[in-house]
């Protein structure tokens, strides 16, 4: 019988399980041996349940189209994705200092603005950026932390070197596929988590709670924590039933709660009104408050901004707190954490070329064809140019809409991302590119997921790993070799 | 306990107990067509005027035979009563409140909406039906089963409670409606014959005939078998025992007061039948006059609880 990786190459990239003299690397040694000694047959039952797994367990997520909301089931490759235990403790460090020096550099902002007083970042950067908000200055939330909940995405280079593509710190999705990622995996490979020592990831939900509570502006025992999420037509919904459910927090939609005239938060029960202490809130800033920001959104809840500006609720992610989502902000992130902590970043970022600045926007233009082209403020993989994959038409558009709009737009060399073994069809695995994203909690402390969600892209060789663009994911294994 | 979560709860209970008694309903009509004796004419149309479909199903169909019939309660679209629809609102209602109920109730949901939209042809076709209708019973019975052993005594549980039985209490009286219609259209000399068919089916289409053999121990008439139906105290499909039920679970929620009045006028009302020709025109009436009833019930439980007044804040 020919073994599923024999013929497995994944040309220039760096693999993640194979390297490239067609070995499997020591993390993926007994994954690899054990799908090599299964059938193609029994590897094809293995995908049929995973498959029936996601449908019975209802993993779905939404894709908006012309057509209308469409649920999809959650696309999912039952070859995990696996990271030497020992790499990953540098990663989480980096995340952990990244995360720290974030905090303060978003408290400064909204406080004495030392960082733009020493010169270390433009002080039009942060007045032009479009999730600034003047409305949160001089709020001081509890430890000073503003980003509780933060989702970097992370790859890796050809030589196989972290590097964070970019932070998301407004409302980030995804872990709570990380984890049924790995509830199908259990139930597909059960066989290697009996061997092998894989880290578990089922904490997440407990520390996200211990996180939330830690925010209460109420000294008490029980604090009323609640999952505002923008109701079940939102493309994450399923994960805000699903958080809210592991944490036994109320699910909440903007018209379950109400401001009262004591500048409190209060939800609507068969008992009458009850007092909310914290909101995990899954809406964006700018939905939020319909009294502070758009009069129209019918998604929030009145008077919010003024409860907690009088400390009355705790609000994670606190508002605001995206200013140091800004791609541009981000490309000055090594630069803050040298500012705030006086360390050298651990992690790196990937080269950055600011369009705002006359001659790196010189180098973008005249490089159109070779770059990523990303506004400043998007997500979900919107808005971009991929400069490899596209037309003239489409980068003299770009070149249009960048010297309109210098400051909205950042460019990036078109990464070398790594791959791993996906499974395509019955018995063929093929290399696709990949990228990892871990989340990180901050509170009182700091707390890294282990491992995170990965997202695949399905299609050869492609670069885009959204699920809203047609990616897929993996279970992520950080594995323990050393001193066994 | 949210107002609105307690409100999909509600009526996640109502959709599920719709699915499982429209169910029933076509299971028993379909066995009675096999046991009626040939000269006696049972129109499947009944079925639509017991679930007051008749202006809806004249839009859409033109002949109100069987498949029409069928196609219409269980699988039309358009008819948001039919099993389909009922299914996809238990789906909706769920996904909205799943946590508020045990984790695997969603998964069971899943699987059931998914057998039933797969296999919805075999519920058409008359081959297959006893098959298919059986196994969407028995899914939503599992759902009940695991909400009775996995489910905290709380707010969430009252309110499933209340739109189970409220749904039971208005199926079940509907079903008891078209026997008597059935009765009253018949000839007299046809009626003796049609009854003992007849009871027995509805005794049997909410598994009550084996109760009441155990408990009436005389055999099946009228009269009995409807004084079962409506007033055994012990019987889970009672009439009685629903709207014990209902009663029950509102008192151990916050201001049940118009609610349990409500339910103790109705439960105290004796309507006598001490023979099958008191189930006449105004037996029908009397039913009626309890199906309003349920509906001011459920009036009242929307007021009580899920429409939220800020009057009653702090």
């Amino acid at each position: 019988m020919e073994k599923l990786t024999s013929h497995y190459q994944s040309a220039d990239f760096f693999d993640e399980l194979i390297d490239d003299k067609g070995t499997a690397r020591s993390p993926a040694k007994q994954l690899l041996g054990y799908l090599d000694s299964l059938s193609e047959d029994e590897l094809e039952k293995r995908r049929l349940t995973a498959e029936a797994t996601i449908q019975e367990m209802g993993i779905s997520f939404t894709v908006y189209t012309e057509e209308g909301n469409i649920d999809r089931a959650w696309p999912f490759d039952i070859v995990p994705r696996t990271i030497e235990a020992s790499d990953w403790k540098i990663a989480e460090a980096g995340l952990k200092q990244r995360l720290t020096a974030l905090n303060l550099f978003i408290n400064d902002l909204y406080h004495d603005q030392n960082v733009i007083k020493d010169g270390i970042i433009p002080e039009h950067i942060i007045k032009d950026s479009k999730n600034f908000r003047p409305e949160c200055v001089g709020v001081s939330p509890a430890y000073g932390v503003w980003a509780h909940i933060c989702g970097t995405d992370l790859v890796r280079d050809e030589n196989g070197d972290f590097f964070v593509l970019e932070d998301n710190l407004r409302v980030p999705s995804g872990v709570s596929y990380m984890l049924e990622n790995r509830a199908i995996t259990k139930r597909v490979l059960p066989e290697l988590f009996e061997n092998e020592s894989i880290l578990p990831v089922d904490s997440y939900t407990s520390q996200l709670f211990d996180t939330l509570a830690s925010l209460s502006p109420r000294d008490i025992e029980n604090p009323e924590i609640v999952v505002l999420t923008p109701g079940i037509y939102n493309s994450a919904y399923f994960e805000h039933a699903f958080l809210a459910q592991q944490m036994g927090a109320e699910l909440v939609e903007g018209s379950d709660l109400f401001v009262d005239s004591d500048d409190c938060v209060y939800m609507k029960t068969i008992d009458g009104p009850e007092r909310v202490d914290v909101i995990y809130r899954r809406i964006d800033d700018l939905f939020i408050d319909p009294e502070a920001f758009d009069p129209e959104s019918v998604l929030g809840v009145a008077g919010l901004m003024r409860a907690w500006r009088a400390g009355n609720v705790a609000l994670a992610n606190a508002p605001g707190a995206g200013v140091a989502d800004d791609k541009v902000v981000y490309a000055y992130v090594p630069a803050i954490i040298r500012y705030y902590l006086n360390e050298e970043p651990i992690l790196n970022n990937v080269e950055t070329f600011l369009c705002d600045d006359p001659e790196q926007r010189a180098y973008v233009l005249a490089n159109l064809d070779k770059l990523v082209v990303k506004p400043a403020n998007e997500s979900g993989g919107y808005g971009m140019l991929v400069g490899p994959h596209s037309t003239k038409k489409e980068q003299a558009l770009f070149a249009e809409l960048i010297t309109k709009n210098p400051r909205n737009y950042i460019a990036q060399p078109t990464l070398r991302l790594s791959t791993a073994p996906t499974l395509i069809s019955k018995g063929v695995l093929e290399p696709r590119h990949l990228d990892l994203r871990p989340f990180i909690l901050q509170a009182k402390d700091t707390y890294v997921t282990t491992g995170g969600l990965t997202r695949v892209a399905m299609k050869k060789g492609s670069l885009v790993v959204n699920s809203s663009q047609g990616g897929g994911s993996k279970d992520t294994w950080i594995v323990e070799t050393k001193g066994q | 306990m949210l107002s609105r979560v307690a409100e999909r709860l509600y009526w996640s209970a109502r959709y599920l107990e719709r699915v499982e008694n429209t169910a029933r309903l076509v299971s028993v009509y379909d066995d009675l067509l096999f046991d009626l004796p040939k000269n006696i004419e049972v129109s499947w149309y009944n079925l639509i005027e017991i679930l007051s479909g008749e202006e809806l199903f004249e839009q859409r169909y033109k002949v109100k035979d069987e498949r029409n019939v069928v196609k219409f309660l269980l699988a039309d679209d358009t008819n948001f009563n039919s099993m389909l629809s009922s299914l996809k609102m238990v789906k909706e209602n769920i996904r909205t409140t799943r946590d508020a109920v045990p984790r695997e109730t969603w998964e069971l949901i899943n699987e059931l909406d998914l057998y039933a939209q797969q296999n919805i042809k075999q519920g058409i076709n008359r081959s297959g039906r006893h098959d298919f209708l059986n196994t969407i019973i028995e899914g939503c019975q599992k759902i009940i089963g695991l909400f009775a052993g996995a489910m905290r005594r709380d707010s969430g549980w009252h309110f499933l409670i209340m739109g189970r039985y409220l749904e039971r209490a208005d199926m079940g009286t509907r079903i008891l409606d078209a026997a008597v219609s059935l009765m009253l259209q018949s000839e007299p000399e046809a009626r003796i014959q049609l009854g003992q068919v007849t009871w027995s089916k509805v005794l049997k289409s909410q598994s009550a005939y084996l109760d009441y053999r155990r408990t009436v121990r005389t055999s099946i008439n009228g009269a009995k078998a409807t004084t079962f139906l409506m007033n055994d105290l012990c019987f889970p499909r009672s009439l009685a025992y629903c709207l014990g039920q209902i009663g029950e679970a509102a008192t151990k929620l916050p201001r049940a007061g118009l609610i349990t009045a409500q339910v103790d006028k109705l439960l105290e009302f004796d309507y006598p039948i001490n023979s099958s020709e008191d189930l006449d025109e105004d037996f029908h009436n009397h039913l009626n006059d309890i199906q309003i009833a349920i509906i001011e019930i459920n009036h009242q439980i929307t007021e009580n609880w899920f429409h939220f007044r800020q009057g009653d804040a702090a």
